[in-house]
């Protein structure tokens, strides 16, 4: 027992915690406003006004049609050279995160609020809702249940994506695993723990969806 | 109180409504058949501009509706709609469904939306399910509501879109009572509908329609007794 304790397994894991809280804020705080960006983007796709639909797709189409390697490393070298100032490394990935994911995000809001029934927003018309109050009050709360499957899914894909910023050596949890082993030649275990360190955030959340997709009938 | 003048609606290239008059006057109740695709629910709803009107003039109470400095919402405050699929708020309660138009639109706080809501769950004889959600309900039951919820705007003119087509048989006979009550107070309504007996009997006004124009429209006894279009003889001889 002692032996393991003293193993790389263990020794490790300070490392490996430090790292995931990185990991989670880069995550969180990237896909709050990732799904604020989503929201707009999203209900940009379905506007009747030709720019403001053309404005939203261009947004996704670049997000999503190149990869978010390019993307960070774009944000983080790229952008410093015509702002004149640098941007931090956790900001930088947050940013990457927000615009990344909101792309994603925008395709999950469009699909929501398109899936909803035409009738429901006749019906608010109808009454004398304004477009707004429609899409407040009747459109949006149907569409945002339909949206909690697919956005826990993005939340998982997200999570993954910040390992790519270890790119930039931003102290995520990949990172901070690498450090480990470039001191210490314990690859296999240093990844190994790694690797649990994502099941452990990935694997609860994915059979949490499901469970909300069954209750959700979707 | 409605005044329908040459209208015309065309869905791209097709042509729906080919030049629609129709004088609707207060506390009347005018009702509108047709085989399906000839336009009735077309022109109901150019009624209420839930579809844009590509010709012609549509006056509610005096208002132009193709005028585009109107203000269609507050317009359709006082214009009711029901639907042929309900198209109930499922994420709401009854009471919300019926709470929401005058609490976001008329700025009545909740306590007083809801006492108004009373009287009107009594008179569609749903008292007892103020607090359930719509999936709960059947489908006469959601009509019920749907139609409360029209009501709660006190709306001058309420139209109809074959409101119990989507029914069970037996279920149609509560909504049709609704109706009636609602026309005997003197409401205002046009209602699209195949319940031939409600028509004839409620009916101040039918309107037979076919492919986009008004074939006849004429008092019920003469207009089911003894047509004077030949097209509406033999829709009739179809359905009853
Ligand atoms: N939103 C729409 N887009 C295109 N065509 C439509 C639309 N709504 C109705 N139509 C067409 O208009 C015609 C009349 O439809 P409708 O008014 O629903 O007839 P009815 O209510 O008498 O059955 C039909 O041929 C239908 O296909
Ligand atoms: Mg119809």
């Amino acid at each position: 027992m002692d032996a393991f304790m003293e193993s790389h397994y263990m020794r490790v894991m300070p490392f490996l915690l430090e790292g995931v809280v990185y990991t989670l804020l880069i995550t969180g705080v990237g896909l709050l406003f990732g799904f604020i960006l989503g929201a707009i983007f999203g209900l940009g796709r379905l506007s009747k006004s030709k720019i403001i639909y053309g404005i939203s797709s261009i947004y996704v189409e670049v997000l999503r049609g190149t990869p978010i390697l390019a993307q960070i490393l774009f944000i983080y070298f790229g952008l410093p050279d015509v702002l004149g100032f640098n941007i931090d490394k956790v900001t930088a990935s947050i940013i990457a995160i927000a615009l990344n994911a909101g792309a994603y995000i925008a395709e999950i809001v469009r699909g929501a609020v398109y899936s909803i029934d035409k009738g429901q927003s006749e019906a608010g018309r109808s009454i004398g809702l304004t477009k707004n109050q429609t899409m407040r009050y009747i459109i949006w709360p149907q569409a945002f249940k339909r949206m909690i499957p697919p956005l826990g899914n993005q939340f998982v894909i997200s999570l993954k994506d910040t390992s790519l910023f270890s790119v930039i050596a931003v102290g995520e949890l990949l990172y901070m695993g690498q450090q480990y082993y470039g001191l210490t030649f314990a690859a296999f275990e240093a990844l190994t723990m790694v690797c649990l360190m994502y099941l452990a955030i990935t694997v609860p959340t994915s059979l949490y969806l499901r469970k909300v997709e069954r209750r959700l009938d979707v | 109180m409605i005044s329908v003048r040459d209208l015309h609606k065309s869905f791209g290239k097709n042509e729906v409504l080919k030049g629609i008059s129709l004088e609707v006057n207060p506390q009347e109740v005018v009702c509108v058949i047709g085989p399906s695709g000839s336009g009735k629910s077309t022109l109901l709803r150019c009624l209420n501009l839930l579809e844009e009107v590509t010709g012609g003039e549509v006056y509610i109470e005096g208002e132009n509706l193709t005028d585009p400095n109107v203000n269609i919402n507050e317009v359709r405050s006082r214009v009711g709609m029901v639907f042929q699929h309900f198209n109930l708020f499922p994420h709401m309660t009854v009471l919300d469904n019926i709470t929401l138009g005058p609490k976001k639109i008329k700025g009545i706080s909740k306590e007083e939306a809801e006492k108004a809501a009373g009287p009107l769950l009594e008179k569609v004889g749903l008292s007892d399910k103020a607090n359930v959600y719509p999936e709960s309900l059947s489908g006469g039951q959601k009509q019920r509501v749907a139609i409360a919820r029209s009501l709660a705007m006190n709306p001058k003119i309420m139209l109809f879109d074959e409101p119990t087509s989507a029914l069970d048989p037996e279920l149609v006979g509560d909504v049709l009572e609704v109706m009636k009550n609602l026309a005997k107070e003197g409401m205002t309504m046009v209602v699209v509908t195949h319940e031939m007996g409600f028509a004839r009997e409620m009916g101040d006004r039918v309107i037979f329609m076919d492919e986009g124009v008004i074939m006849e429209e004429n008092e019920p006894s003469k207009l089911f007794g003894d047509p004077d279009n030949p097209r509406t003889k033999e829709f009739l001889s179809k359905v009853l």
